[in-house]
């Protein structure tokens, strides 16, 4: 005769299993946090710089695309958009500091998201997906047309200026530990947003939508939400990358880049929170390391073929597929 | 003892020389990095051939300067000024590059610039076509050697005018580049006596040109001028080309065109239309030399684009040579001081605003018939010269010029 098993039991079993993932995770978060930190002293600052803002851009479009199953091909307007507003103000009233140009971009961004998400919301699947391309469209020809972004030429200059008036961001070493300050707090706020009950429903909205209706949920309402906090994050990203850089261009408006960061999160593993983060190393890096070889002629058709082959091949990304190998073998 | 002592300082005072001599040309190598686009829109007009452009100018050089290497790295811009910005970044905070050569779309050039203007180091600019490079966006640390819109629109208009053209319908593409040429030729053409009979703007980037091909055609215009770039361009030529606007007696009048899109189009399309270039392979024996040479490594005919890169590479490796340096401000006084004489242009000059100013032609595409090679594409109608094409000094907004 087997034992009864104690109910307490079970759900100790589970709470030591949970310590001992909640351990494994911090070590490898807390790995990968000293990595950064030490990373400025191997690697070019201004390359990592530009790696943690694509991160930062596809953490931002997976919350949408990857946890509540809405594939926005609009989210190149948000970048643009927080970066032209922070370059601008930046550019013309010398008395704002740097942190308040990234938090105006930030919201206009914001709001920019809230528009988008209140016109496109109702719409499911590919609908959607034209839609938020169409309205990003609208976006890139006001940029286009405006005399403030510079057009084709761009918007450039733009100082780096000081953070709350006291630290010089001129340094690049400063400049990078600020970017991976913001970069780790929205890091960890989709984190926390994923794990929190209203992440569960995302989630639950993704896998059957009807079903979270029909457990009265209003639906509408919580899609608006995580499309307005993605649009918010891909702002701020956009408005870190303008000062990083000093300048802002079409290329951030132009739907490539809203293509690119669907790339990014696919490669590095959509519903996965790491994923995004590798996706964008991956690309990035790619990107330059192949501009600069001998195979510098064919950028475009090996991300393209990459691209297929995710897709085909290896559905769930770098990150989902080490995390299934891992599963299978390490337990 | 003395004969010891007299031989110890002689040698010592001419290691001292020595070192000395070479300490002016850093790390006694002279890095050139070319940045182009490679892979997109704008690889034909400079890309990969650029940079053969580039090396045949270090192999005739010599492969070295006063002793020191030469060296060459080269990337794909992407036609992204980020992507940009991190390489050249890089080159010259790392990997010492003293001159940065190519760089195509506007918004990189400028970009680059900044950055130049920052580490000091210098950039010969032989792609772009903005003329804010060497206005607003003016540096000590670059020139702007091939070409601007500001001879497009000035050379073309005031010429075509000339050549009788009085009335003329704009096709302008909707953004500021297209308005900024609209201006400029409104005014040039009112200036000289014509009249601009109608405009209408199309959408940047525009696919279907028919309905803005009729109402030119409708206008009865003597001259249909196209204020747009690339793509824009060859599609409303296309149309117009489908509509028989020249084949009517209406002359098709195209800012911006390369010698590789007019090729792409082919004579039978392109036929009759005029345009600015810097320069044409086929116009004296020296650039029909230089082209041959080129064609032989590339299987192409060179662009205006590549003979400057060319160009622009020879003048600069001069200048090291008599400086004895690769600082940047020593190269580019030696440079501005030089008259550049050569297969590319006769009498340029480099102002003081790092525009390279020098004769440029109107051109006319040939006919099918008096077309005797797929290359045989430019009629020369007249020149343009260098104080009559570019924006005087006088208008300039940069800060390094009065």
């Amino acid at each position: 005769m087997d034992q009864p098993v104690n109910p307490a039991d079970i759900h100790k079993a589970i709470v030591e299993q949970q310590k001992i993932q909640d351990r494994k995770k911090l070590m490898v978060n807390g790995v990968l946090l000293l990595l950064l930190l030490a990373a400025p002293f191997v690697m070019y600052p201004v390359f990592l710089m530009k790696i943690l803002c694509f991160a930062l851009f596809a953490v931002a479009f997976n919350l949408l695309f990857g946890f509540t199953g809405l594939l926005s091909f609009g989210h190149a307007a948000f970048l643009a958009s927080g970066g032209y507003t922070t370059g601008y103000l930046l550019s013309n009233f010398s008395g704002l500091t740097t942190e308040m140009g990234i938090i105006a971009g930030t919201a206009t961004a914001t709001l920019l998201g809230l528009a988008f998400a209140l016109l496109s919301i109702r719409r499911q699947g590919i609908y959607f997906a034209m839609v938020t391309l169409a309205l990003a469209q609208l976006v890139f020809f006001f940029f286009v047309q405006s005399e403030f972004t510079g057009g084709e030429d761009g918007m450039h200059g733009i100082p780096r200026g000081e953070l709350f008036g006291l630290i010089n961001l001129e340094d690049n070493l400063n400049m990078y530990y600020f970017v991976l300050v913001v970069f780790i707090a929205c890091y960890l706020l989709v984190q926390r947003i994923v794990s929190s009950p209203y992440g569960q429903i995302l989630k639950a909205i993704k896998q059957n939508e009807p079903r979270a209706v029909s457990l009265g949920y209003n639906v509408d309402r919580y899609k608006i939400l995580a499309f307005v906090i993605s649009a918010a994050l891909a702002g701020l990203a956009g408005s870190m990358k303008s000062v990083v850089f000093q300048l802002a261009s079409l290329n951030d408006a132009h739907w490539h880049m809203s293509g690119e960061v669907i790339l990014m999160t696919l490669v590095g593993g959509m519903g996965t929170l790491l994923g995004p983060v590798v996706g964008a190393t991956f690309v990035v890096n790619i990107e330059y390391q192949l501009s600069q070889g001998p195979l510098r002629d064919w950028v475009d058709p090996i991300l393209g073929g990459i691209f297929v082959l995710t897709v085909l091949a290896f559905r769930s990304g770098i990150v989902g597929e080490l995390q299934k190998f891992m599963r299978k073998n390490l337990g | 003892m003395t004969m010891m002592k007299k031989l110890l300082t002689s040698a010592v005072a001419s290691a001292l020389m020595a070192s000395g001599a070479q300490a002016a040309i850093s790390d006694n190598t002279v890095k050139i990095g070319y940045l182009a686009d490679m892979s997109g829109t704008y690889r034909d007009l400079a890309g990969p051939n650029g940079l053969t452009a580039l090396e045949m100018a270090i192999k005739d050089f010599g492969g070295t300067v006063n002793g020191a290497k030469i060296e060459v790295v080269s990337a794909d811009d992407r036609n992204s000024p980020d992507t940009s910005s991190s390489t050249v970044r890089r080159w010259v905070e790392n990997d010492k590059v003293d001159l940065v050569a190519g760089m195509v779309a506007s918004s990189v050039s400028i970009a680059v610039s900044k950055i130049l203007e920052e580490n000091d180091r210098l950039g010969i600019i032989s792609g772009s076509a903005a003329s804010s490079i060497t206005n607003e966006h003016c540096t000590p640390n670059h020139i702007h050697y091939v070409y601007d819109t500001y001879p497009l629109a000035n050379g073309t208009a005031s010429a075509v005018v000339k050549e009788g053209g009085k009335t003329w319908y704009l096709l302008t593409a909707d953004y500021a580049f297209g308005h900024a040429l609209e201006a400029d030729v409104t005014r040039v053409v009112e200036a000289n006596g014509g009249e601009i009979v109608g405009t209408v703007r199309h959408p940047f980037p525009t696919q279907d040109f028919s309905s803005f091909i009729l109402q030119a055609q409708a206008s009865g215009a003597d001259v249909v001028g196209l204020a747009s770039a690339g793509a824009d361009t060859t599609n409303a030529i296309t149309t117009a080309s489908e509509f028989g606007v020249t084949q009517a007696g209406q002359t098709l009048a195209a800012l911006l065109l390369f010698l590789t899109d007019v090729h792409a189009l082919g004579a039978e399309t392109a036929q009759g239309i005029q345009l600015t270039t810097g320069w044409y392979w086929d116009m004296n024996d020296e650039t029909r030399e230089w082209s041959d040479r080129f064609m032989k490594e590339t299987g192409v005919r060179p662009t205006m684009v590549h003979a400057g890169i060319y160009s622009s590479t020879m003048q600069y490796l001069n200048a090291v040579a008599a400086t004895g340096s690769d600082d940047a401000q020593t190269v580019r006084k030696q440079m501005m001081d030089t008259p550049i004489n050569d297969m590319f242009a006769k009498n340029g000059k480099i102002r003081v605003d790092g525009r390279m100013v020098h004769d440029m032609y109107l051109a006319e595409v040939k006919t099918p018939a008096e077309s005797k090679n797929e290359w045989d594409l430019y009629k020369i109608l007249r020149t343009i010269p260098a104080d009559e094409a570019y924006r005087p000094l006088s208008e300039s907004k940069c800060k390094l010029v009065n």
